[in-house]
């Protein structure tokens, strides 16, 4: 049986009648189109899922659209703001924080989150803030100085 | 000319769209009244199939289909292009018919509107299992006696192979000591983040199929399909959209690829596979799993006399792509950055009851440089040398480039000491030793541990592929003047959409954004070999170069005629071409550095006209001569019209690439925990076009390699379960587990191509493993230990620092 859930999704109202099971992922991916976000492990493992739900980090693959009913949501398609990027978004381009880019939107999510609680982290922080992601590609360093590029640059 | 571009830190083009969420990866793609593919796996190792039933599941909401191994007998057998005397090779099915040979192993495939209904479906089908005999340890599959996998060989030796030159034996006979040791080097899962993914389109009027899949090898895998679904190779499309990591598990044909193709033939419809994490711990190839060992004989001076490695090659249950090719290439790097007279490997390749090996990141190639630094730390130990001196005296000097080893290659070009001391410098070797003496003395258990590595990489010489080494580029200039580069190469992460970019606006006398660099879609781009193995700027960078130079001896020719002058006293600099000694001498030279703008202005009137080439009688545009080109009205007499060219470049030989790695670790006596004090690498990869590229691959290259060394391992159970079937019991390295990287470069050009480079994409992986186990072994030392199987885990070391 369905369900009517209200959803804020980068900033609009959203309203669908879903499957109790369905995933938040999939309902960004497939109800909304948001394919940004993307599907890494779909144990809460990798991180690539991360989505901010009010405010928290949230791997969006462990979690059903209906729990966010009533919820803020902001997905990588959301974090730049009248064409311009997010200091995370920016430091990961200047800093070469992604090379598939696979992992690197809930990367960047997690990040942005990070900061709002850190506004400005030491490396180990930065990385102990990241542990949650997985990326195969980077080796993280340039991730690490990606994020440490942000917060200088957060304004 | 002026390099504007070329060896900068050039922020990639590739980044913007991935950072915000625009790329499209496979399931990113959406067609209309798009089918979804789920398949039921084997849960037993080794089993015979009694009963596949499917009729509940048919009777499925959503379910439009279901497949079994019977109904795809028509598909041809999943490839395998490693081409040994001998090697056995069975016949590798899209899906189970009678047996199931790994956990894992395909037997049905669902088809349904919607994935939650095809994967409830799954749960449906009943499948009955006759279990058999489970061979695991590739030691005991190497023996007679025992049960057999493929029935029709009579053996689980799948081949046997002995390589290398030298009398062995004599070199052995000859050596005041000859050192052995058994060495683990145990299987890995390449994890990319992005799994495989597969989207098939039939248009049966058309009778064409696209098939979209997250493969390193686009023309390879629609040449493989073509033949596996019986269909005109140019009726079948290829096209790779972003990529999300390889490190070579997606150098392959799969089952999947093909059956998805089919089954979009068959209901008429797009069909969609998204392999799940578990799926690709179990059917995604593995790496590595080799169990050698290794004999190394010296002279007392620490000379090396010879070496030689037994190995079995544990190669899972089937052959994918390369499987069996990977030992192979393990026996070419026997020597290291040694000179080794004597060297022989004997490989004994055998089947077991787990998932293929295949190529990871290294492929072969981190096998060898990990036996041979440790053999090398070995002899330090036996002989109480330090493990640079005994390096050190057995480099080859630079003047003996190229340098032929035992294994049977002329390695390029080398300066093994430049990269070693450089590193030494970096990491204050002398220091670190002294601070080792004194943490001793404290009882603190420090090691310093030293790797120096060469690698091969640009494969390469077709002669020595299995399907082709070289790799392909079209140039051309659009009448607007934009430049398109489409390459053979398929990057997914390497970053070549930069960096081919900056090369293009370099010799082209362009800003890069005028340049955009097409690759992976087989019905654009020219017929291409793909990326893995170290290869896409080496062979791909220099077919793009050349394509250039072709390109531009046309451009001159269309220039001179413009000119009205003799194409010998034409130049070409910094996107113009200029005639000495032609008229109008007293014509206005603009600055030589000024980048000339598109000379077709947009939105102007009348709309749709192009506007005459420009040619000051001096000067002319690459732009202009694009446009005179296209237009053809006044081209030089019987000149083709047009302004692109195409090149597939041969290379001559292969790279090598080389480097040192020093590791520093401490160890918790307490925890047995290993932490890193300083790592310091030091690559040379011949020149580099953007060296925040290459910084990214080194970085990306140790953490695989300290993956391996420290935390990875897939693990089967003795009944052949697969125990690392997640990303909870799989253990890939994140943040915190990670020392800060050192990196410095030094720079020794490669002769094999006119670019000078050689390549990076595996560097880490191959240097840094041994660098790490060294330094874990040499902080051991004092409790006796000479050597330790990966992945070295705290229990392992608290177990002997507590002993």
């Amino acid at each position: 049986m369905k369900k009517l859930i209200n959803v804020n999704v980068n900033g609009t109202a959203r309203s669908h009648e879903v499957e109790p099971r369905l995933l938040l992922v999939h309902y960004l991916r497939d109800v909304l189109n948001l394919t940004g976000t993307h599907v890494g492990c779909e144990t809460s493992l990798c991180g690539a899922c991360t989505v901010n739900v009010d405010g928290q980090a949230v791997k969006s693959c462990t979690m059903f659209a209906v729990q966010a009913d009533g919820a803020n949501v902001t997905t990588i398609e959301g974090l730049a703001h009248d064409g311009e990027l997010h200091p995370v978004q920016q430091g990961f381009w200047e800093c070469h924080g992604l090379q598939c880019g696979y992992c690197t939107p809930g990367m960047i999510m997690c990040a942005a989150q990070l900061l709002e609680r850190n506004a400005s982290p030491s490396h180990a922080e930065i990385r102990h803030g990241l542990e949650g992601n997985l990326c195969r590609c980077t080796g993280y360093q340039h991730i690490v100085q990606a994020v440490e590029y942000a917060a200088k640059n957060r304004g | 000319m002026r390099q504007k571009y070329v060896g900068q830190r050039v922020k990639r083009t590739e980044d913007p769209r991935l950072i915000q969420g625009l790329g499209h990866y496979v399931d990113d793609i959406r067609l209309p009244d798009t089918l979804h593919v789920a398949f039921v796996r084997s849960i037993y190792a080794h089993a015979r199939l009694t009963r596949v039933e499917v009729s509940e599941a048919l009777q499925a909401p959503g379910v439009v289909a279901v497949y079994t191994g019977r109904d795809v007998e028509k598909i041809g057998p999943v490839p395998c292009a490693g081409a040994l005397p001998d090697l056995k090779v069975p016949d590798h099915r899209v899906l189970a018919k009678d047996k199931v040979y790994f956990v894992g192993h395909p037997i049905a495939a669902v088809v349904a509107t919607d994935p939650y209904l095809a994967r409830d479906a799954i749960d449906l089908i009943m499948v009955d299992y006759e279990e058999l005999p489970v061979v695991v340890d590739a030691e005991t599959a190497a023996q007679d006696g025992g049960a057999i996998i493929h029935e029709q060989f009579g053996t689980n030796v799948a081949y046997k192979l002995t390589a290398g030159e030298g009398d062995i034996d004599a070199a052995f006979a000859g050596s005041d000591h000859v050192i052995k040791q058994r060495i683990v080097n145990q299987r890995l899962a390449p994890v990319a983040m992005e799994g495989r993914g597969v989207l098939a389109r039939y248009y049966p009027g058309e009778q064409e199929l696209t098939v979209w899949s997250s493969t390193q090898i686009p023309h390879l895998l629609r040449t493989q399909l073509a033949i596996m679904l019986g269909m005109p190779e140019n009726k079948l499309r290829v096209i790779t959209p972003e990529v999300g990591g390889g490190f070579g598990s997606k150098l392959n044909v799969y089952a999947e690829e093909a059956l998805l193709g089919w089954i979009s033939m068959q209901t008429g419809k797009p069909a969609k596979w998204i392999e799940t994490r578990r799926e690709n711990m179990q059917a995604t190839i593995h790496g590595r799993d080799q169990i050698g060992v290794i004999e190394i004989g010296c002279m007392n001076d620490g000379t090396l006399t010879g070496l030689r490695y037994n190995v079995i090659a544990d190669l899972g249950a089937y052959h994918q792509l390369l499987t069996p090719a990977i030992p192979t290439l393990t026996g070419l790097m026997l020597s290291g950055c040694y000179k080794i007279p004597a060297i022989q490997i004997n490989v004994t390749a055998v089947f077991t009851n787990k998932m293929a090996t295949d190529a990871y990141r290294g492929a072969g190639r981190p096998e060898a440089t990990y036996a041979v630094e440790r053999a090398v730390d070995l002899v330090a130990a036996e002989l109480g040398l330090d493990v640079v001196e005994v390096r050190q005296r057995n480099f080859p000097q630079p003047d003996e480039f190229p340098f032929k080893t035992a294994t049977g290659l002329f390695y390029d070009s080398g300066n093994y000491q430049a990269a070693l001391a450089k590193a030494l410098a970096n990491a204050d070797y002398t220091k670190l030793r002294a601070e080792q003496a004194q943490a001793r003395e404290q009882g603190r258990i420090m090691g310093i541990g030293i790797s120096t590595y060469v690698e091969i990489c640009a494969l390469g010489p077709s002669q020595a592929m299995p399907a082709g080494g070289w790799e392909s580029a079209t140039v051309r200039i659009e009448p607007t003047g934009a430049v398109t580069v489409l390459t053979g190469a398929s990057p997914h992460g390497q970053g070549q959409e930069t960096s081919f970019a900056q090369l293009a606006a370099d010799e082209l006398g362009v800003e890069m954004d005028a340049v955009t660099v097409i690759h992976g879609d087989t019905s654009i781009v020219q017929y291409g070999i793909g990326t893995f193995g170290s290869r896409a700027t080496a062979v791909g960078g220099t077919a793009v170069y050349i394509a250039i130079e072709r390109l531009k001896e046309k451009a001159l020719k269309i220039a001179a005629h413009l000119l009205g002058a003799d194409a010998a006293s034409v130049a070409f600099l910094d996107g113009k071409f200029t005639a000495h000694g032609a008229q109008n001498n007293d014509a206005p030279v603009s600055d030589p550095g000024e980048v000339p703008a598109p000379i077709v202005p947009m939105g102007q009137d009348p709309a749709g006209a192009l506007p005459e080439p420009e040619a000051d009688g001096k000067h002319v545009t690459m732009q202009a001569v694009a446009l005179a080109a296209h237009l053809a009205k006044d081209l030089p007499p019987d000149m083709e019209p047009g302004l692109s060219a195409t090149y597939f470049f041969e290379p001559k030989n292969f790279t090598f690439p080389f480097g040192t790695h020093i590791a520093v670790v401490e160890i918790d006596r307490d925890t047995g925990e290993i932490k890193f004090q300083r790592y310091v690498a030091v690559d040379d990869c011949g020149k580099v076009l953007n060296p925040m590229l290459v910084d990214g691959q080194v970085h990306g290259g140790i953490v695989q390699a300290l993956g391996q060394a420290l935390y990875e391992e897939v693990v089967y159970d003795e009944q052949g379960q697969l125990v690392t079937g997640t990303l909870m019991d799989y253990a890939v390295p994140r943040a915190h587990m990670l020392p800060w990287f050192e990196l410095d470069r030094t720079e020794t050009p490669s002769p094999v191509n006119p670019l000078g480079v050689k390549g990076v994409g595996e560097a880490g992986t191959i240097g840094a493993t041994p660098a790490i186990v060294n330094a874990v072994v040499d902080a051991l030392a004092p409790f006796g230990i000479r050597h330790l199987d990966m992945p070295l885990k705290p229990e392992t070391i608290w177990r002997i620092v507590n002993a």
